[in-house]
């Protein structure tokens, strides 16, 4: 007999794969089957009869849809994702390098940004209605409607060029030490945590609200026990599961928010690869970028639902 | 006489309130109210919603819930002024010197931590023991609760154990410490009735055998008088007396105590039988998507202008009877029969005549009318739906049902919000009442009400039964009400009806096992009564 | 009377300025959109109040016109999310069966890659118009109106009152209609807003990235990117239509709390 969880777990894994491979069909049905002709998008009006023979050929835009999307799939299970159109490297080498710069700087903004939302959230929570949790709302209300871009541009301006305190666009390569990449993506790092701290900050805060009003939490009040010890003993446990779904949501967050900072910022990374080659409309890179962002961002949902069917005492303890 | 464990003074307490449409200010919910509490002695607290009981209650923990504040008055316990302690002093003698009941067991546990973890955690912060020995101590309160398996439930998590017995495993969890002081927060009413009775009884021995002092909220006098020694009666936040146990219910000095005790007092003399307007003929019925019927064979029938009251506990299968009549779904087997006609099994193609002659009214008025919705509106759409009445004639016969109802003018442009629990349910009535049924099937109507207005609700449906000679199909999980108005009775248990008959067939012996169960264990307004249960079905289990 | 707070009254003057401003811009611009009239780069002066941009035109005249374009593109983006989602939102709630269940694991489908991403993907193929941006936009914002009045309609269809009047014998409509719409309405208003704010942050930073309105149009994202490399230099024209876009967003969000606040109170609301 397989404990409960186990088989929650892998059915929510299972689940995760089954969405991957739909979103797969959807990317290639959506650059591929579309009303258009591709070749035609590619080249422009202008465009020679031979030219667009040739570039159907290359694309083997001749074969059935079926057969191109299994040739597609099976590469990027084996690891190929095919050649890039406008330049002819190898998409899997150009991208591994760019998607390990890309990591390199969500990273460091989730490290920053996750234990700061966390512990604001928790002084917002603390003093629920009072001016901390004011203030810090209003904050909230004033990033959450500002786009990535005009927080990276107002950053850029006032740090980079008015005070001159950190270099304006960050340029990093491989023969650099650890501390100059660190200096070069100090500010794309400080707009990615300004813009995903907001969203989780408020989410965490809700989040421990809702447990601290529970009435258990009423109970361990009534037993006469310290505030810490409620906090840590009675509270925490309850609000594991809400803060880890709203983490990983947030750094799903971070993924969209990569993209426009890296252009920002002139960044080397994956986000800046994606926009170049969807205005060179060079479609194997725009899929194979489509598919690595899907996956991190289902891959990063699958986590957070795992972690909060551990963190449920009724399902860790069935009856 | 020796000092009170806790006494009370002049107590006066207040709460901000943020309406939409207006700007916050205070409201008192307590006012100047006094009491004292002996060592030993069991003081319950009773009145109706908003009379301010739990906020009493919370007090002598020197706690207030949400924005309330204790604002006046002095509150002593065990000779200490603990209105206005600092947060250490409250720490240091809540848990240890006075303790709390929740009402829902199943809220107030922790869900991440075993029950012993919990039940005996104010006895090791408070350093009262070690874990061994309050552990020990544990065990001892479960075996004297009744609880199954006293050595191991401790290792249990909340959710693995059923709701009356976490309602013991609370109660263990206020004595561990040994207080001097519990605070009972209605106990036993989330609870099933059959479940209620025990519950109380290992309360009450509980009490008796620790001597602790207790304060016992309720909203129902006939449990309070069964655990209490004192009972003091409370309204909108003021005493209205206070009492040993026996005057209080004897012979009470105020009218709104009479009206308390003598409420479900309503005397219904029972109809003869007659000709049925409504059949049920061998009802077997199952949710789509499961392997088990909620009911099956259920023959009952109603005459014209009678009440049919079916009566179970929770998981019966009585309100799935209301929707399979109703046409919400169809049964596997069986049929129904309404005014001479067969009804068809699915609701969308009933004619507007069965629709009509056949209303409902629900439990919860607050869901049962669209907020958006004028009262005007809410009772007129059945007289535009069903007799195309419009305009003039339409209002006319809208104040017509209000004046009915006993609501009188000025209501008919409000809305449902702006309507009092009582008042909601008496448009549900008008609403039904407006289609001229035949019958109309009464789900829990009373239940989520205060006794007193649940009284006037039950005496007006009797009255308009008797002004149009409708007949009801009453729900209901309360026998006190059953006994009030019912022609017939059905008993319902696990989907089968167990005993079915006029009401002076059901309500007399020889009794069926659940039929006696259910019966002894409703609560009765007099002394003793919970001894008499106990040891009859202490008797009766021994006999078997 | 309705009471008004300061801070939403203040995001309704706002957000009312914004509109007139976009209507009519063709009054209210100084100088033609793609006139170049001054240096590049001139500094604020009388004639040019925000100076001029990165090829000499008068850069007040561009965030005007830049704002018709915006608001006009988000706001049709937002009637075509709204109209479609909330229209298959209340048929799955209503219809169920296996309606529901398509149109949701459609929709789950699509919410599980970030929007951006998705519409990069799809305009790598498609011909780059304003048509195309507010179908794109349009569509894969549905998914969320979807979500939200499915919810909001489940939430009703379950009540008494409109069990009561199913065995009344009403017909959908009435119950669609008079039931459930007045009921669902003004969550919907204050998502409309939110939307509103989603989609005009989504065409600011699709043309920013180059792959939104593209030039000779203007919009306010697209000014940003024509500005951006100023800058470096301490010339903070990109910066102007940066606020722009802040301060409409965070008027529209103010107006949208307080219909949501609303909302809950009513919903909470209970007579003596």
């Amino acid at each position: 007999m397989v404990h409960p969880i186990i088989r929650l777990v892998v059915q929510r894994i299972a689940l995760g794969l089954l969405l991957l491979l739909a979103v797969s069909i959807l990317i290639f049905g959506g650059t591929q089957l579309l009303p258009g002709d591709v070749a035609q998008a590619i080249l422009g009006q202008s465009a020679t009869q031979q030219a667009l023979a040739n570039l159907r050929e290359q694309m083997g835009l001749n074969d059935p849809a079926l057969v191109r999307y299994w040739n597609w799939l099976w590469g990027i299970l084996h690891g190929d994702l095919g050649t890039a159109l406008t330049n002819g490297h190898d998409i899997a080498t150009d991208l591994g390098k760019r998607f390990a710069n890309t990591l390199f700087l969500a990273f460091w903004a989730a490290a920053i940004s996750v234990p700061l939302a966390i512990i604001l959230g928790l002084v917002a929570a603390r003093y629920a209605g009072r001016w901390p949790d004011k203030l810090i709302s209003g904050i909230t209300l004033a990033t959450i409607s500002l786009p990535e871009f005009v927080v990276g541009y107002i950053a850029m301006y006032l740090l980079a060029v008015k005070f001159r305190l950190l270099p304006s666009v960050s340029m990093i390569f491989d023969g650099m030490t650890l501390g100059a990449k660190l200096h070069a993506i100090m500010l794309p790092v400080l707009v990615l945590v300004l813009v995903v701290l907001a969203h989780m900050m408020r989410m965490t805060r809700a989040a421990i609200l809702n447990v601290m009003q529970s009435a258990y939490v009423e109970t361990a009040e009534l037993k006469g026990i310290s505030p810490g010890r409620v906090i840590w003993r009675h509270a925490l446990p309850n609000a594991i599961a809400p803060v880890v779904n709203v983490v990983m949501l947030n750094l799903a967050y971070l993924v969209v928010g990569v993209v426009v900072v890296e252009v920002v910022f002139v960044y080397p990374g994956m986000g800046q690869y994606l926009v170049d080659h969807v205005a060179k409309r060079d479609l194997p890179v725009v899929q194979a970028c489509g598919m690595v962002f899907a996956a991190v961002y289902i891959g990063l949902n699958i986590l957070a639902d795992v972690i909060s069917i551990l963190a449920n005492p009724r399902l860790r303890h069935p009856k | 006489m020796p000092d009170p464990i806790l006494s009370i003074r002049n107590l006066k307490i207040e709460a901000t309130v943020y309406p939409p449409d207006a700007p916050p200010h205070d409201v008192v919910i307590v006012d100047g109210v006094s009491l004292d509490l002996q060592k030993g002695k069991v003081l319950g607290l009773i009145g109706e919603s908003g009379a301010g009981k739990s906020t009493i209650g919370l007090s002598a923990m020197s706690y207030g819930r949400g924005g309330v504040r204790l604002t006046g008055g002095e509150v002593m316990l065990n000779g200490r002024e603990i209105r206005l302690a600092n947060a250490k002093a409250l720490r240091s003698l809540r848990g240890r010197e006075v303790t709390y009941v929740a009402q829902s067991a199943a809220a107030a546990f922790n869900p991440a931590l075993t029950l012993m973890d919990q039940v005996v955690e104010a006895t090791l912060r408070h350093g009262l023991a070690t874990r061994s020995e309050a552990e020990a101590r544990a065990v001892k309160l479960f075996r004297k609760l009744g609880l199954p398996d006293p050595d191991n439930i401790g290792k249990r998590y909340p959710h693995q154990v059923s709701g009356g017995q976490l309602q013991r495993v609370m109660t263990a969890m206020a004595l561990c410490p040994e207080p001097s002081l519990v605070v009972f927060d209605e106990p036993t009413t989330a609870l099933d009735v059959t479940t209620q009775i025990d519950v109380l009884a290992a309360i009450k021995e509980a009490i008796h055998d620790t001597g602790v002092a207790a304060l016992y909220i309720t909203h129902d006098l006939a449990v309070v008088a069964q655990v209490s020694d004192d009972i003091m009666v409370l309204r909108n936040g003021k005493t209205v007396e206070t009492g040993v146990v026996r005057q209080i219910i004897d012979d009470p000095h105020e009218d709104y105590t009479r009206a308390l005790v003598s409420v479900r007092s309503i005397d219904h003399e029972e109809k003869a039988k007659a000709e049925p307007v409504l059949r049920v003929d061998g009802v077997t019925a199952r949710y789509s998507g499961t392997s088990f019927d909620v009911l099956s064979d259920i023959n009952v029938d109603l005459a014209p202008g009678q009440t049919l009251a079916v009566v179970g506990e929770s998981g019966s299968g009585k309100s799935t009877l209301a929707r399979v009549i109703t046409g919400l779904l169809p049964p596997r087997a069986g049929s129904i029969h309404f005014n001479g006609r067969d009804l068809t099994p699915d609701l969308k193609s009933r004619t507007k005549t069965d629709l009509r002659e056949l209303q409902m009214i629900y439990q919860m008025a607050d869901v049962a009318m669209n907020p958006r919705q004028t009262v005007g509106t809410i009772i007129g759409r059945p007289l535009e739906f069903y007799f195309g009445l419009r305009g003039e004639a339409k209002r006319k016969r809208v104040q017509e049902l209000l004046d009915q109802i006993e609501m009188g003018k000025g209501y008919i442009d409000r809305y449902p919000a702006e309507l009092s629990g009582g008042q909601k349910q008496r448009v549900c009535i008008a609403r039904a009442l407006a289609a001229k049924p035949r019958l109309i099937i009464c789900d829990e109507v009373t239940s989520a009400l205060d006794p007193l207005v649940a009284d006037g609700i039950l005496r007006l449906l009797l009255e308009l039964q008797a002004q149009e000679n409708v007949a009801y199909l009453f729900i209901t999980h309360d026998l006190a009400t059953v006994k009030a108005i019912a022609d017939s009775i059905a008993v319902m248990f696990k989907g089968k009806v167990v005993r079915y008959g006029s009401k002076s067939e059901v309500l007399a012996p020889p009794f069926d096992d659940y039929t006696d169960l259910l019966l002894s264990s409703v609560p009765e307004m007099r002394l003793g009564w919970l001894e008499e249960a106990i040891a009859g079905r202490r008797m009766a289990s021994a006999g078997n | 009377m309705i009471r008004i707070p300061p801070s939403a009254l203040l995001g309704l003057v706002m957000t009312g300025a914004f509109f007139f401003v976009a209507i009519f811009a063709d009054f209210i611009a100084p100088y033609p959109l793609a006139a170049v009239v001054g240096g590049v780069w001139d500094p604020s002066s009388s004639e040019h109040w925000l100076g001029t941009d990165s090829i000499g035109r008068d850069l007040m005249s561009r965030m005007i016109y830049g704002g018709q374009t915006t608001i006009k593109i988000a706001t049709l983006a937002t009637i075509v999310s709204f109209g479609l989602g909330s229209v298959l939102g209340f048929t799955a709630a209503t219809v169920g069966g296996w309606v529901d269940q398509a149109l949701s694991r459609f929709v789950d489908l699509l919410m599980s890659i970030p929007s951006l991403i998705l519409a990069l993907v799809v305009l790598s193929v498609m011909s780059v118009n304003e048509l195309t941006l507010i179908l794109v936009m349009g569509l894969l914002d549905a998914t969320r109106v979807f979500r939200l009045s499915r919810a909001v309609a489940v939430d009703i269809t379950v009540m008494d009152y409109v069990e009561a009047a199913r065995l009344r014998g009403e017909g959908t409509g009435w119950i669609i209609f008079r039931e459930i719409l007045p009921n669902a309405l003004s969550p919907l208003v204050a998502e409309l807003g939110l939307r509103f704010i989603f989609a005009v942050l989504f065409i600011s930073t699709l043309s920013f990235l180059g792959l939104g309105v593209q030039p000779p149009g203007a919009d306010w994202g697209g000014i940003v990117k024509e500005n951006s490399a100023g800058l470096v230099y301490g010339i903070p024209a990109a910066l102007a239509p940066a606020v722009a876009i802040a301060v409409l967003a965070i008027s529209v969000n103010l107006v949208a709390d307080w219909v949501l606040n609303r909302t809950t109170s009513l919903k909470g609301g209970r007579g003596a």
